[in-house]
């Protein structure tokens, strides 16, 4: 047990590093490119040239990574160039806005994907299956872009129930709380055809087993069969897969934030890599995978948790 | 038997069933008539697809998607299960008729414990007291024979062997004792020693708890153990019923006979071919007005064909019925003599095997620390030229890795294997040159992926025609067209793809495949197991004479005795990866045997009556992963009735040469004088008279 | 003794003889029909096309909602909607199959070579496939754009980098099961070469479900295409595409929402198309 936790967290640092060191790399592989950034077009190349030395970005490029490695470290992850301001503060910041859209759209989604999938799965063909499923292929088939526009036009231009954008100020006289529904909304619609369809496919599966029709010869009413036989089994399938939500609805907001413009870590990104603002991108990327590797390592554990033959 | 004034504790009254979806309707049953006393045990007998599982579930009604009873009616204790309320009818399932059933290990829950599962049966039904539950389960666990039944309560089904198991579901449908148990082929895929324990166990209970049963199987020999009477079903229809002992000694109808007649008999080899019967259940037969088997049945005639065939007493017997015009009569079998084997006695040697070692890594336990399993230790055979060896063995004993290793699809680790004067074992598949290849041919376990669904049967014969002979395109055309004939099989299959295949049809395919190499040896790894006994026949009849018109030297593996008895001439008995006996067929058929091979004798459930007597039983084995099994010993002694502990536990037996040719690993015999084989009394002497 | 002649019902078809499996399919059907017919919008944009995707009708500002001149109406930009919605499935109905192909070869690729040889090579393979899925796929799409530029062929490399591995995971899991097949060792028995044995015998058994994840993917892609559009990262304007369409009218949609909500229904419906003919495949496939 002990064992397997070291060489999952050593597998997870070691992938941290390789993936912080490809990004580095990536940007930085053609250091020109900062100091012209920074100096602008109509500097002349010496000017560029010397600015790069200052910088001592003509250096090789482990150097520099093993230098940039020690900072992150002593938890210096540089300045960002579009918000003049340190970026651990600007990342921190946004970060918790997106963790606190998330922690929403994940608490809802999951309870209702579980119910869906399993009322769904329960009995493989009947109507409640057809109409569940087909509901779960259509929002899974929206775009979150296309379902923004759908759900702003009807509630927010039609209706005029909502706000259709989420700022996160209280100007226009919208609660914060209103301001969180749509984005919610469409996180939660999205990501929901996705997770039912998974769940439905464990359960149907499940419920083919021997061992359920053991559990209803035992003379077991059909919810007893299904609370106490099938859905633990049914879970263990998708498990993995919901805690993979969190990394999509912490790092792959960006749509939704743009759409709503939400402040928060995904629109961050977005706005960095049109601006080229290396030192955000690379601080962003490793907290991304550094989320991804977390719920990955969860996962895992919960896994052998939920399944009495997994040994870890 | 049944008194008129007693209510049966179930009765099917006519019932057929039938399976519809969108276009079709498939039915299961016609018309299924029997009953069960109270106390009683009845047996449904019948090959794949005859219904007999459709039977069983029926009787739960519990029946699967778009299945229905289309007429008929089912009653349990008196009552019609069909007009029962949801509510009702679960107060009867698990209570008052449960359920034993194929595959144990799926039908557990692998997520919940033992105990919990067992517990929540009397909690079910009406129980309060969780400790009640809790204690009557541990009770019914030491009943059906678990050791530490404490400790199992707390296991997950994954932890415990398939015997195990299987125990665990038996105690589980005793939770409430019952009035009725159905067991639908319980032992099915569990090894023959496990087998016959649990057989044993169903006996035992049955008689203590006076439950009634209802055994489904396959195995005539199985029913013919646990049962009191019996009936016969035939494409969904009962064709044949009467007290078990009478109708298996003297079986009236056609199918029964034929059924009979394709078992391969441990007891004896009597020098016959073995008995086959032609052709197959088809669709129609299930919906056809006039006698089903009528197709495939030598005696028919005319009237068989045209009107329906009632099911009527055989005069002179009041509970012994047939559905058959030519019941009265008394057929006598045409015997077909056995093919005329060379004495192979004197040919050359075609295979050395010499001291073969084959180690696995297993990781297991919690720590996940490794262990060592040898799955084959020191394994020393010959085949002749021209003869069959048999290597038999349960699940485990390494049996099918000596073939694995001979074809090159697993290395050894240690030991020689001579092969025309080439050396097997440590030349890796891929180094083997193609004549090699050509003349070592295997005949694989599974019809279903033995042949790739995606190639036609053409496409399949001709790719090593072409390959290993050099064949021309036309050349391999014909000579796979011819193939498809020495096999018996209509050259129009050469088009077809496999899903069109019955499983025997597919074997034969297979076999043609092998012999298109024109090899000198042939591995055949459990090559009928997976057929019905009907088919099984055939297709090993037919591997005979193609052995013996072409001087192939056979190793055939496999777990089946009887089979065994028939067709080897010389037999290899394998424990977890040790040859404890081996030499001439008969030799290891008659005593003095290694305790193992006698163990296995009298495991094979017989349908003889006199088969009832005397047998060896042993423990269910210690799964194999587990450090336990790595004794310092004889593989053996932990599950050996005659261990003689300080010896058989720390030291490996030798093996010694009892008759020329017969050897045995055992401490026993090779102790002979000092040890009075009062003690292992011959077990078959009953079996060969 | 005779032969078992009498030939086994027919239970399994290897790989589905498409219209009779897609026939029987309601979803297959209709999922067939919308993507046919955008496939057909595609193919005939530049006859059928009423405007030059591109061209800015002034006139037309004064009012741009739907009117007898512009069906869909015009955007902000006085550009005909219909037009550039013709336009637009030209562009995904290009890149999404050249994508996923691009996906699918070296996901299957890679999929049947670790499937099959197992060992340090599978090992190897895999640790890959699972960094690339464990990165979030838009902030890796982000990185590299960001980096190397919007262009169809960045986008067409993007998407098969990142929907790779997943195929390569299928793959992968249906090769390890089809390894074990007797008719593989057969084949090895017979001494097919490593190749023979991948191309011959295992890939025509994973036919089945990859043709479904094909269609998932195309799905997917097709989401992926719009986003990266909506995101400003996809291809350059002013060429129509779908996402970019949405993102250029969506802060006009209190005023005028029939600019975002055409091309969103666009997609949306473009890939519900996919995903059932998807479910319609499965389904042909579980029945036959």
């Amino acid at each position: 047990m002990i064992r397997y936790l070291l060489k999952q967290l050593a597998y997870m640092a070691a992938t941290l590093l390789a993936v912080s060191f490809l990004v580095f790399a990536l940007n930085e592989f053609a250091p020109g490119d900062v100091a012209r950034k920074i100096l602008g077009a109509y500097a002349t190349q010496e000017q560029v040239d010397a600015l790069t030395a200052e910088l001592g970005l003509d250096r090789p490029l482990l150097v520099r990574y093993v230098e940039y490695l020690g900072r992150v470290f002593r938890g210096d992850l540089g300045e960002s160039l579009i918000y003049k301001a340190p970026v651990a503060d600007v990342l921190w910041d946004r970060l918790g806005n997106t963790l606190y859209l998330a922690a929403i759209a994940f608490a809802v989604v999951v309870p209702l994907s579980i119910m869906l999938g399993t009322l769904a799965g329960m009995r493989e063909g009947s109507i409640m299956d057809r109409g569940i499923s087909l509901f779960g292929v259509f929002v899974a088939s929206v775009p979150e872009f296309a379902m923004g526009v759908f759900l702003a036009s009807v509630f927010a231009v039609w209706l005029g129930w909502l706000p259709g954008t989420s700022q996160l100020t209280s100007g226009a006289g919208w609660s914060i709380a209103s301001q969180l529904v749509l984005p919610v909304a469409v996180m939660v619609l999205y990501d929901m055809g996705y997770l039912v369809a998974m769940i439905r496919a464990s359960m149907v599966e499940v419920m083919r087993q021997p061992y359920v029709r053991t559990a209803v010869l035992k003379g077991m009413s059909m919810p007893r069969v299904i609370f106490r036989h099938a859905l633990r089994n049914a879970m263990i399938a998708p498990f993995t897969v919901i805690l993979l939500q969190i990394n999509y609805l912490v790092a792959g907001v960006v749509v939704v934030e743009t759409v709503f413009a939400y402040p928060g870590f995904g629109r961050m990104m977005l706005e960095a890599a049109l601006a080229k603002d290396i030192a955000l991108i690379e601080a962003g990327a490793l907290v991304a995978v550094f989320i991804a590797m977390l719920t990955q390592f969860v996962g895992d554990i919960g896994y052998a948790a939920l399944d009495p033959r997994i040994r870890i | 038997m049944p008194e008129p004034a007693v209510i049966p504790t179930l009765a099917f009254d006519k019932v057929t069933v039938e399976y519809r979806s969108r276009s079709t309707v498939h039915r299961a049953l016609t018309e299924l008539s029997f009953e069960v006393a109270p106390g009683e045990a009845y047996g449904l007998v019948g090959e794949s697809g005859c219904g007999k599982s459709t039977a069983a579930f029926a009787a739960m009604r519990y029946l699967g998607e778009g299945a229905q009873i289309a007429q008929g009616s089912i009653r349990f204790e008196g009552v019609d299960i069909g007009t029962l309320r949801p509510a009702e009818l679960r107060a009867l399932r698990g209570r008052r008729m449960a359920m034993v059933y194929q595959d144990p290990m799926s039908s557990l829950n692998p997520v919940m414990t033992i105990g919990r599962q067992l517990a929540e049966v009397p909690l079910l039904h009406g129980e309060r007291d969780r400790k009640k539950a809790w204690d009557r389960a541990v009770a019914l666990l030491s009943e059906v024979e678990i050791p530490d039944p404490q400790g199992i309560m707390a296991r997950y089904p994954h932890e415990l062997s398939g015997g195990q198991q299987q125990r665990v579901v038996i105690a589980m449908a005793l939770m409430t004792d019952p009035t009725l148990l159905i067991l639908d082929e319980p032992t099915t895929g569990l090894d023959v020693t496990v087998e016959a324990a649990v057989l044993d166990l169903v006996l035992r209970l049955r008689q203590r708890h006076n439950t009634a049963v209802l055994f489904i199987s396959h195995n005539l020999g199985a029913v013919a153990r646990v049962c009191d009477r019996v009936g016969v079903l035939y494409a969904g229809r009962l064709v044949e019923e009467g007290p078990v002992h009478e109708v298996f000694r003297d079986p009236r109808h056609s199918y029964t006979r034929g059924l009979l007649a394709c078992l391969p008999s441990i007891s004896a080899r009597n020098g016959r071919s073995l008995v086959s019967i032609p052709g197959s259940m088809t669709a129609e037969a299930r919906t056809t007005p006039a006698c089903a088997f009528a197709p495939r049945c030598e005696l028919a005639e005319d009237r068989c064909r045209r009107s329906s065939v009632p099911l009527e007493p055989i005069p002179g017997s009041a509970t012994h019925r047939a559905r058959c015009l030519r019941a009265g009569e008394t057929v006598v079998r045409k015997i077909l003599p056995a093919p005329a084997r060379g004495s192979a006695r004197e040919m050359p040697s075609a295979l050395v095997i010499s001291k073969l070692e084959k180690i696995y890594e297993v990781e297991g336990g919690l720590l996940r620390r490794r262990y060592r399993v040898e799955a084959l230790k020191d394994v020393s055979l010959t085949v002749r030229r021209g003869s069959t060896l048999a290597i038999v063995g349960e699940s485990g004993s390494g049996k099918s890795t000596i073939g694995r290793i001979l074809l090159g699809l697993t290395e050894a680790d240690g030991g020689a294997i001579r092969f025309d004067g080439i050396e097997l074992g440590r030349t890796p598949l891929d180094h083997r040159p193609l004549d090699l290849r050509r003349r070592l041919q295997m005949i694989f376990q599974n019809p279903d992926s033995t042949l790739n669904p995606s190639h036609t049967i053409g496409f399949a014969l001709m790719r090593p025609l072409r390959r290993l002979r050099g064949l021309s395109r036309e050349e391999a055309h014909r000579e796979a067209i011819r193939l498809l004939e020495l096999v018996q099989l209509p050259a129009d299959l050469m088009s077809r793809r496999p899903d069109r295949l019955s499983g025997g049809q597919k074997q034969r395919v297979a076999i043609a495949r092998a012999l298109a190499a024109e090899p000198s040896l042939v591995v055949a790894d459990e090559p009928v197991s997976a057929l019905d006994v009907s088919v099984q026949a055939a297709v090993v009849n037919l591997l005979g004479e193609l052995q013996t018109r072409s001087r192939l030297s056979l190793v055939f593996i496999s777990h089946d005795l009887g089979l065994v008895r028939h067709v080897a001439d010389d037999v290899a008995v394998l424990y977890r990866g040790r040859v404890v006996e081996y030499g001439p067929v008969e030799a290891v058929f008659s005593p003095p045997f290694h305790p193992y091979t006698e163990a296995l004798l009298s495991a094979v459930p017989s349908v003889e009556a006199s088969a009832r007597g005397q047998t060896v039983r042993l423990h269910d084995p210690v799964p194999i992963r587990s450090p336990a099994s790595s004794t310092g010993g004889c593989a053996f002694a932990e599950r050996c009735p005659q261990r003689i502990s300080g010896l058989c536990d720390t030291t490996v037996p030798a093996r010694r040469e009892v008759a020329p040719g017969h050897e045995i690993a055992c401490h026993l015999i090779g102790n002979a004088a000092e040890c009075d084989r009062s003690r292992g009394q011959p077990i078959l002497s009953e079996g060969a008279n | 003794m005779t032969t078992d002649t009498s030939a086994a019902p027919p239970r399994r078809i290897p790989f589905p003889r498409l219209a009779p499996a897609l026939a029987g399919s309601p979803a297959a059907v209709t999922g067939l029909c919308i993507v046919g017919f955008w496939v057909l919008v595609a193919l005939l944009a530049p006859v059928a096309a009423p405007y030059d995707p591109n061209q800015n009708n002034l006139a037309a500002l004064a009012d741009p909602t739907p009117s007898a001149a512009h069906w869909l109406g015009t955007d902000q930009f006085g550009r005909d909607i219909l037009s550039r919605i013709m336009w637009g499935a030209r562009t995904v109905l290009a890149i999404a199959p050249i994508a996923v192909a691009a996906a699918t070869l070296l996901g299957a690729f890679l999929g049947l070579v670790a499937g099959y040889l197992r060992g340090w090579v599978d090992a190897a393979i895999a640790r890959v496939c699972d960094v690339i899925l464990s990165f979030p796929v838009i902030i890796l799409y982000l990185v590299i754009l960001a980096k190397f530029g919007a262009s169809a062929l960045n986008i067409v490399l993007v998407i098969a980098v990142t929907k790779a591995p997943i195929i390569f995971r299928i793959v992968r899991g249906v090769t390890m099961e089809l390894r074990q097949r007797e008719y593989v060792s057969a084949a090895r028995m017979r001494g097919e070469s490593f190749w023979y044995v991948l191309a011959v015998e295992i890939l025509p058994n994973i036919r089945g479900p990859l043709s479904v994840d094909v269609c998932l993917r195309l799905g997917y892609t097709t989401i992926a295409i719009g986003v990266l559009g909506f995101l400003g990262i996809g291809l350059p304007p002013p060429d129509p595409d779908w996402g970019g369409m949405v993102k250029e009218s969506y802060s006009l949609i209190f005023v005028w929402p029939h600019m975002a909500l055409f091309p969103s229904l666009a997609v949306s419906s473009l890939v519900i198309g996919f995903n059932l003919l998807a479910i319609g495949l499965r389904e042909g496939q579980r029945r036959a």
